[in-house]
């Protein structure tokens, strides 16, 4: 695993990886280490292709050790699934069935027959940015984005799939919903998804991506 | 009346409840949001008696009147302000009783933009992931203060700080902000770098508690590409296509995709948080601790 170790500010380091997954590895990696002790920081926030140590005491040090240190290549799959009802209802399914190109219907098909990861959150309280889906299946934003999305629409753009927590102004491809809640304050966990959680979308249409969810 | 809560008789431009915020959700797209001016919420806080983490309101430029239920001690600090009670003048920066019924008039700020209003007991709004604090980007936290709203207090405190009036940096004629470089410095060109640690920026007013913005030279880019989101920081200066930096503040979004070319130090933030628009602003180059 290649990393560069950025300063930012005086208490906080950016790791920038080769890869999405890197990141995801070392996001992984890191929590495990915090959990154990072995590290002191206030946030660890991955993102696309970085991992972002906040609140570190010694950055300079904590530099050191990461780069002397070795990260598990890839994530393990461990944990639960998270399974997400999905109604494939939304009003850009054919938008995204043109890119793919594949038939409407077989669009549901495809999204509910990956698992996902959480890479990481942002934009909203509790909206992930899944990846899962091999990277043929990547679609643009929209060139113009909604005012309004609904929440609990399940969208795509570029690489990620996701749900809208709430109703929120949106650029990504609108493809279903589901009454999934994904963020309750009043809920604890409050977020359904954080970075590493792993993620199956079931169909729930009549159709046979249901049952290939269920088991997990 | 032996109620312990406070009615918001005038809500002014921009009141929000402010504690020292929710820092350990970035994670899940939380900002940690907080009081801009914490030292100063701190120390109103003390002035009454509190502890430093009780929720405080945080005005904007016009102030707020309340009418408390109950007899209060409070104090007012931050941005420095006329202070009333029943429309006769009381200290500013001290502690003060304000009986039950009585209107308690925080005025319009003759310098700086925030001031920080403690009551004793603190605002006892219900916690969100362990915050009082509003957060403005998103959502979480009790709404901005509203005309006739009514807030909880929490139970009285023994006793308000034996001091009279408590010194407090006066808000900043010049704001010089020291910056760490980087992360993405090199995003820009030379020139650029050099123009945003050297040239004359003025403080814009279209800032708000996600960021102070920024009138003065365009940093050009010397990568066009696009960046791919990443973890943003308390104080980072984030440069958006318009190429005016704009410092993140406590209400900032966790992540972002334009590049940061610097970061101000933590603790020049408190003097952002009070820069009024139109103050000249510098950022001056300091190395990494």
């Amino acid at each position: 695993m290649s990393m560069r170790v950025l300063p930012v500010g005086d208490d906080a380091l950016l790791v920038e990886l080769a890869s999405g997954a890197e990141a995801q590895a070392l996001h992984a990696e890191l929590v495990r280490r915090r959990g154990e002790g072995l590290l002191a920081a206030r946030e660890i926030v991955p993102a696309a292709r970085t991992v972002l140590l906040d609140g570190v005491a010694d950055p300079a040090r904590l530099a050191r050790e990461l780069l002397a240190s070795d990260v598990p290549p890839a994530p393990a799959r461990e944990g639960d699934v998270v399974e997400i009802p999905v109604r494939y209802d939304g009003p850009d399914l054919a938008e995204v069935a043109a890119h793919w190109g594949v038939a409407e219907e077989e669009v549901a098909r495809i999204h509910a027959g990956h698992e996902y990861r959480v890479a990481f959150c942002g934009f909203a309280p509790g909206f992930g940015y899944l990846t899962g889906l091999p990277p043929r299946y990547d679609v643009p934003r929209r060139s113009t984005p909604r005012t309004a999305v609904p929440a609990g629409a399940v969208a795509l753009a570029g690489p990620y799939t996701g749900v809208y927590p709430r109703s929120s102004p949106g650029g990504w491809q609108l493809i279903g919903t589901t009454h999934a809640v994904l963020w309750d304050v009043a809920r604890v966990p409050a977020a359904l998804l954080s970075p590493g959680t792993r993620v199956r979308f079931v169909g729930r249409a009549a159709d046979s991506a249901a049952e290939r969810g269920a088991g997990g | 009346m032996t109620d312990r809560a406070l009615a918001v008789v005038r809500a002014g431009a921009l009141t929000t409840v402010q504690d020292r915020g929710r820092p350990g959700h970035a994670h899940l797209g939380v900002p940690r949001s907080g009081a801009l001016d914490a030292p100063a919420a701190a120390l109103v806080n003390r002035l009454v008696g509190n502890h430093p983490g009780a929720a405080v309101l945080e005005t904007t430029l016009t102030g707020c009147a309340l009418r408390p239920r109950c007899e209060v001690t409070v104090a007012v600090g931050g941005a420095p302000c006329p202070v009333t009670v029943d429309g006769r003048p009381v200290a500013w920066g001290a502690p003060v009783r304000v009986p039950a019924g009585a209107l308690l008039d925080v005025g319009t700020a003759t310098s700086g933009v925030r001031a920080y209003v403690a009551v004793g007991g603190g605002v006892a709004v219900e916690r969100v992931l362990g915050s009082r604090s509003t957060d403005l980007l998103s959502g979480l936290g009790p709404p901005p203060l509203s005309d006739g709203a009514v807030l909880p207090l929490g139970c009285r405190v023994p006793s308000p700080a034996r001091v009279d009036v408590a010194p407090q940096p006066a808000p900043p004629a010049e704001l010089v902000l020291r910056v760490t470089l980087g992360p993405r410095d090199d995003w820009f060109t030379r020139r650029a770098v050099r123009d945003f640690t050297t040239r004359a920026y003025r403080v814009s007013s279209a800032g708000n508690r996600i960021g102070l913005r920024t009138e003065g030279p365009a940093l050009e880019r010397a990568l066009t590409g696009e960046l791919a989101s990443e973890g943003m920081v308390l104080g980072a200066v984030q440069v958006p296509p318009d190429g005016r930096p704009v410092v993140f503040l406590a209400d900032h979004p966790t992540t972002g995709g334009y590049p940061v070319i610097g970061v101000v130090r933590a603790a020049d933030l408190p003097a952002a948080a009070q820069a009024a628009p139109g103050t000249p602003l510098r950022f001056v180059a300091v190395r990494h601790r």
